[in-house]
């Protein structure tokens, strides 16, 4: 079973190797006999403009919505108020619905902010869209830290914003940490928005990808090149932090 | 002064969800089926035309299978695996991360590559080959209907190129019911399974009676994560298989997507929003609800 789940990587990395002439549908499975990276070279030509673009959209977005996230997270754990339960199923209904739903308005509101068709744009709804999720891993995150610890703050006279500052922030490293690789991992590898939102010159790298292999003339070798540069950042940080990866979804998906 | 910080946040998803969904779902009973704006009143028009329309029909019976395949694939896939990895201790890290890594892969990047494995004149066909099997798979270019009758204007039963779309899903998100499943393991003290074997319980009525009924509240979160990521899914099949022919492998996110945005049939494109609002709502609200009794 672990080999039927490795057999992809191991034909796009084969592939990808590949110089044009050994890609044919016969020796799909046979090690290329030199290696190539003319592939590579062809792929990262027509996708580094997007890859910036992404670039752009992922950083901004994920670090404000890991902030946001943090903030109402902080308020509902440990600033309860009547209703705040209510409030919290309120904002986690907005995890799940269709984005298909909601994207007609949200096209027609970005065209009159002139936010459609740019980055800016995505940031702004990655960012919206993404309370929900970074609201509860932050909630679940923070309903950990006793409660003591805030009362004796509240006695000393901190306040709301100085009891975040002095206490819950230095205590939220690893929290930051699950929330900005699974907000980055989202929202890099996100389609739908990407798609609707931007055109030609604002697409990030998953649309763009898309196009090269929608398109008939392009041959295999460059398409796996392609799709191995596009997931290689996402990948890399499960490789190297995928312990807090793990720790988002199951956050994300359980009560704590 | 707490309420002041996160009113901003409850003002964004009241307008960019709750409004948003209203306003989709008023337009989803206007006659804006044009380019040009047009919001007079159609009452139930676009509904009425989409479930008698064949590819919305093609579209929720190849829903309803790719969402029973995927759900029973991930679960029992991640079950399986879950169980293997528990038991055997020396190679955890090294099987987790092989069954977990294509979770951090796009579903475009999925559908890219399993496009190329599962084309019917490649790929693993050539292994199939090999191994010496006669009539070969046509994957997701084959428009048979498996067990079919006539119902409505469609054939009725399996699309067999949902299979190729559900074999890629199933990839890309074991590794999440893996992940549960083994969390839920590791939870269930040793002591139960130690007395239970003292008692002269065999391994499989372990399982049978005291794993399987702990792990149900499991199985059911999985579910219905499982239920509502194959309700939406558009990327996978967008950028794997497109509706295919005779729209074999379309699903209600792939038609919204294109009728509203390529066709400018935007009350329909809302109607299907709405559809699929509502089913994903039939499993997400119930969840929500007892997730909420269990504070």
């Amino acid at each position: 079973m672990a080999v039927v789940f490795i057999m992809p990587v191991y034909v796009m990395v084969i592939t990808s190797l590949k110089p044009i002439d050994e890609v044919s549908l016969d020796r799909m499975w046979q090690l290329p006999t030199s290696i190539s990276f003319e592939s590579y070279k062809y792929a990262y030509e027509r996708l580094a403009p997007n890859l910036l673009n992404t670039i752009y959209l992922v950083v901004p977005a994920t670090i404000l919505s890991a902030l946001l996230g943090s903030l109402n997270g902080y308020v509902l754990s440990k600033w309860r108020f009547k209703g705040s339960e209510w409030v919290f199923t309120f904002l986690l209904f907005g995890m799940f619905i269709p984005y298909q739903s909601i994207l007609i308005p949200l096209i027609e509101f970005l065209r009159q902010i002139g936010l459609y068709n740019s980055i800016g744009g995505l940031i702004l709804v990655h960012v919206v869209y993404g309370i929900p999720i970074t609201t509860l891993i932050f909630r679940n995150f923070y309903a950990a830290i006793p409660t003591e610890l805030i009362e004796a703050a509240k006695i000393d006279g901190a306040d709301f914003l100085g009891i975040y500052r002095h206490i819950m922030l230095p205590l939220s490293v690893s929290g930051f940490v699950v929330v900005c690789i699974w907000q980055f991992t989202n929202i890099w590898n996100e389609f739908l928005f990407a798609v609707s939102i931007t055109s030609s010159g604002s697409q990030p790298i998953m649309v763009a990808l898309q196009n090269l292999s929608g398109s008939q003339i392009v041959h295999w070798n460059v398409q796996m090149a392609g799709a191995l540069i596009a997931a290689l950042p996402t990948l890399l940080v499960y490789i190297l932090v995928g312990k807090y990866f793990v720790r988002g979804l199951l956050a994300g998906s359980v009560k704590g | 002064m707490a309420i002041l910080f996160i009113m901003p946040s409850i003002a964004a998803v009241g307008i960019f969800v709750y409004g948003f969904i209203s306003w989709t779902g008023y337009v989803s009973l206007t006659n804006w089926n044009t380019l040009v704006k047009d919001l007079s009143f159609a009452g139930l028009k676009n509904y009425i035309f989409l479930f008698n329309d064949y590819r919305f029909q093609s579209d929720l019976r190849n829903t309803l299978f790719f969402t029973l395949f995927f759900i029973f694939g991930t679960l029992g896939l991640g079950f399986l695996l879950a169980v293997l990895i528990d038991q055997n201790i020396r190679q955890e890290s090294l099987f987790r991360n092989i069954f977990m890594f294509p979770m951090a892969l796009s579903f475009v990047v999925t559908g890219v590559v399993w496009q190329w494995l599962l084309n019917p004149s490649t790929g693993v066909n050539l292994i199939l080959a090999k191994l010496g099997m006669e009539n070969l798979p046509r994957w997701y270019t084959d428009t048979s209907i498996a067990f079919s009758f006539p119902l409505g204007n469609i054939e009725f039963g399996i699309p067999v190129a949902i299979i190729a779309v559900v074999i890629a899903a199933v990839w890309q998100m074991t590794g999440f019911s893996l992940a549960m499943y083994l969390a839920g393991l590791r939870a269930i003290p040793d002591e139960l399974k130690e007395a239970a074997r003292v008692d002269g319980a065999t391994e499989f009525q372990i399982y049978r009676k005291i794993i399987f009924p702990m792990l149900l509240p499991i199985t059911i979160s999985i579910t219905i994560i499982m239920a509502h990521i194959s309700l939406k899914i558009f990327d996978l099949i967008y950028a794997m298989t497109g509706p295919g022919a005779n729209f074999v492998t379309d699903v209600p996110g792939v038609y919204m997507f294109e009728t509203t945005f390529r066709g400018n049939f935007y009350a329909n494109g809302a109607a299907i929003a709405m559809i699929m609002l509502i089913f994903v709502a039939i499993f997400i609200v119930p969840y929500l609800i007892a997730n909420r009794k269990g504070d």
